[in-house]
């Protein structure tokens, strides 16, 4: 996984609540292997381009300022639906490594989690007051600061955002899961003894 | 103290408290299909091995075609398949591939091979898991990072949810069935309402369901936003369990079903929110727009954006109505639709075809309706019956097993600007292809579709 410390960049608003993953990527290129060429194309595709594959002059990312974006202000509930983590892939294979939201999609918030992809979960009105700042200035920058849990909108106001603890050190090392889980076997091994003793019925071999 | 069902499967399932609270969780159940096919790769490039390849059953959904007889996909498609194959055998995991009558939806063979039971922690890397709640499981969608953790680990960091009950009262009406309850339940809940909650289905109205109909209900937790959903386990549940290929038998039957039976939530135990519905008061549902919370009564008219103050919820009501083609004010029931889909993990198992084939029973379909059942299995049983003659006969596509239009992974999609009567799930901008447009309904209300060729109240069609 990335670690995430520190990131000042272009920041682009998202404006419309619920966005699906299927609309960050649709189902057809989910068969292409992460981080394959062309793999930050894929992101918003259908909304993003036509179907000749030229830009779509009024999606916020083909616009000159937003561009350069590595932060996205998203309304509520950005990346419900479908578990796909090619979702995430997608996002920052074009370079996004914030998402800041009033509310993530579940599956989403995890899976960004596990990648690399900070998630900021702030107040809707206080993300919806990011966003009216970015439409006023496009191309304005937005800080956030994992150490501290602080992101600086344009405007220079400093928001607090809450990450568990757990989540937060993983993120700041970049730490392999998988290798912290194993250091578990153990208590693993133990659960496993004591739970076929009370279900055995659980067994399916 | 009083504990919510939740609470107790939750308690038998913890391995170890993490740091910052976290839970440790052991998984007892781990469905896996094409899409799992990035994790396995992660896994052996980490020089890493499945560590229960017991406990993991695998089958092919997704990419497999469902078109009549074993037509060859695409060479990419194919290779999600033979991905799956390859994986699932250098690690000794059981597979329903090609072939295989128990081969079908992950999310209808889990019940069907007694693989999922209650009290069990089920995870799968597909966000419709909590179908398998239905029988009593604790059961979520992960993403493929997690999918590689529990293939290495057999469990999952995870914070503790809120939970939430949700109570529909009284019978539902004549034409009304689980997929209109979760229709009504998400209109209310909004799609995000029930993020960071396990959800409880409770109350006469699912007692009365069958196991399959709670699945349908169960599926659509994830489109409130809900982690998982769950029915309590009881004689409905045990019945339909009693036999299946992977069910305890004998004494461990005995006291498997007698540990079950402390599983539902105790008398008084508190739930973080509570919600009510009245069974009798929801008629047969639709959605008008791009998100599963945008339900009504088919005998409701398409929304009107002018009537909302809120500017952003207004300008997403215009861009729905925009992409779906619809004026605001206009009756359901005059919606003309071009195609029907039959199928998907919310609605392809027997119960569901049933209902379709009797709305189809004597009737003809106006446009092209495709019936796609939930596994192999499914499949024999409709035939058995003769629901396939009956399909058939009214004009209806019967297909072979598999998740087909509702995501379209594997090439099964809808036109562009085509209008979609689905029993599925999502309704998202391009679900069923780039630029299609569907409509959620029940497998009754779909075949009234098929057969009058509109949005059409199935009630209006009887007698």
């Amino acid at each position: 996984m990335q670690a995430f410390t520190r990131l000042t960049g272009v920041a682009v608003p998202i404006d419309l609540p619920n966005i699906d993953t299927d609309r960050v990527i649709p189902a057809r290129f989910l068969r292409k292997p992460q981080g394959s060429a062309g793999y930050d194309r894929y992101l918003f595709h259908d909304v993003r381009f036509d179907a000749d594959g030229s830009e779509k002059a009024e999606f916020v990312l083909n616009q000159a300022p937003y561009r350069p974006a590595t932060i996205v202000v998203a309304a509520e509930n950005f990346g419900c639906g479908s578990s796909r983590e090619a979702a995430v892939w997608a996002l920052m294979a074009y370079g996004i490594r914030v998402v800041i939201a009033p509310s993530l999609g579940d599956i989403f918030h995890q899976n960004s989690l596990k990648n690399g992809l900070l998630p900021v979960l702030l107040p809707t009105d206080v993300v919806a007051g990011m966003r009216g700042q970015l439409h006023a200035r496009p191309g304005a920058t937005i800080t956030a600061d994992l150490e501290t849990q602080t992101v600086t909108a344009p405007d220079g106001a400093a928001h607090h955002f809450e990450i568990e603890p757990f989540a937060k050190q993983m993120l700041l090392t970049g730490q392999d899961e998988i290798a912290l889980t194993l250091g578990y076997e153990t208590q693993i091994r133990e659960f496993e003894a004591r739970h076929r003793a009370d279900m055995p019925w659980l067994t399916t071999r | 103290m009083a504990l919510t069902m939740f609470d107790k499967i939750w308690a038998r399932h913890v391995v170890a408290e993490g740091p910052g609270g976290q839970t440790l969780l052991y998984i007892d159940r781990h469905l896996l299909h094409e899409g799992s096919a990035a994790a396995f790769a992660r896994l052996k490039r980490a020089g890493r091995r499945v560590r229960r390849p017991d406990l993991c059953v695998a089958t092919a959904d997704h990419y497999v075609l469902t078109s009549p007889g074993t037509p060859a996909a695409d060479t990419e498609i194919a290779a999600m398949i033979e991905s799956l194959s390859t994986h699932t055998a250098e690690q000794g995991i059981v597979l329903f591939g090609r072939g295989d009558a128990r081969r079908g939806i992950v999310h209808v063979i889990g019940p069907e091979q007694g693989l999922t039971l209650p009290g069990v922690l089920l995870v799968c890397g597909d966000s419709h898991t909590a179908t398998h709640g239905a029988l009593g499981a604790l059961a979520f969608g992960i993403g493929s990072s997690e999918v590689e953790h529990v293939l290495a680990t057999q469990t999952l960091w995870q914070r503790r949810p809120r939970t939430m009950r949700i109570t529909v009262d009284g019978r539902l009406g004549p034409g009304v069935g689980a997929k209109d309850v979760i229709l009504a339940i998400i209109a209310t809940l909004g799609a995000g309402g029930g993020v960071g909650y396990a959800l409880e289905y409770a109350g006469a109205a699912i007692r009365a369901m069958s196991v399959g109909e709670r699945a349908t209900v169960c599926n659509m937790s994830i489109e409130a936003g809900a982690r998982c959903g769950m029915v309590a386990p009881d004689e409905t549940t045990f019945a339909y369990l009693e036999g299946r290929p992977f069910a305890p038998t004998g004494e461990a039957w005995t006291r498997a079903v007698a540990s079950w039976r402390s599983l539902p939530s105790d008398p008084g135990a508190a739930f973080d929110r509570e919600v009510r519905l009245d069974g009798a008061e929801i008629a047969p549902t639709v959605t008008w727009g791009t998100s599963p919370q945008d339900a009504l009564p088919i005998t409701g008219r398409v929304p009107d954006p002018a009537a909302i103050g809120e500017a952003g919820r207004r300008q997403s009501l215009e861009r729905a109505l925009g992409y779906m083609g619809l004026t605001a004010g206009m009756p359901l029931t005059d919606i003309v639709v071009n195609r029907v889909f039959i199928g998907s993990c919310t609605n392809s198992r027997l119960e569901d075809l049933r209902a379709a084939a009797a709305v189809a029973r004597g009737r003809r379909a106006i446009i092209p309706t495709w019936v796609v059942p939930g596994s192999g299995l499914v499949k024999q049983a409709a035939e058995a019956e003769g629901l396939d003659r009956v399909f058939l006969e009214a004009g209806f596509e019967w297909r072979e097993a598999g998740c087909s239009m509702c995501v379209g992974m594997n090439g099964e999609t809808a036109r562009e600007g085509e209008r979609v009567a689905s029993t599925s799930n999502r309704n998202f901008e391009g679900r069923q292809g780039k630029g299609a447009r569907t409509h959620l309904m029940s497998p009754a209300m779909a075949a009234a579709a098929a057969v009058t060729g509109r949005l059409t109240d199935v009630r209006t069609l009887r007698g």
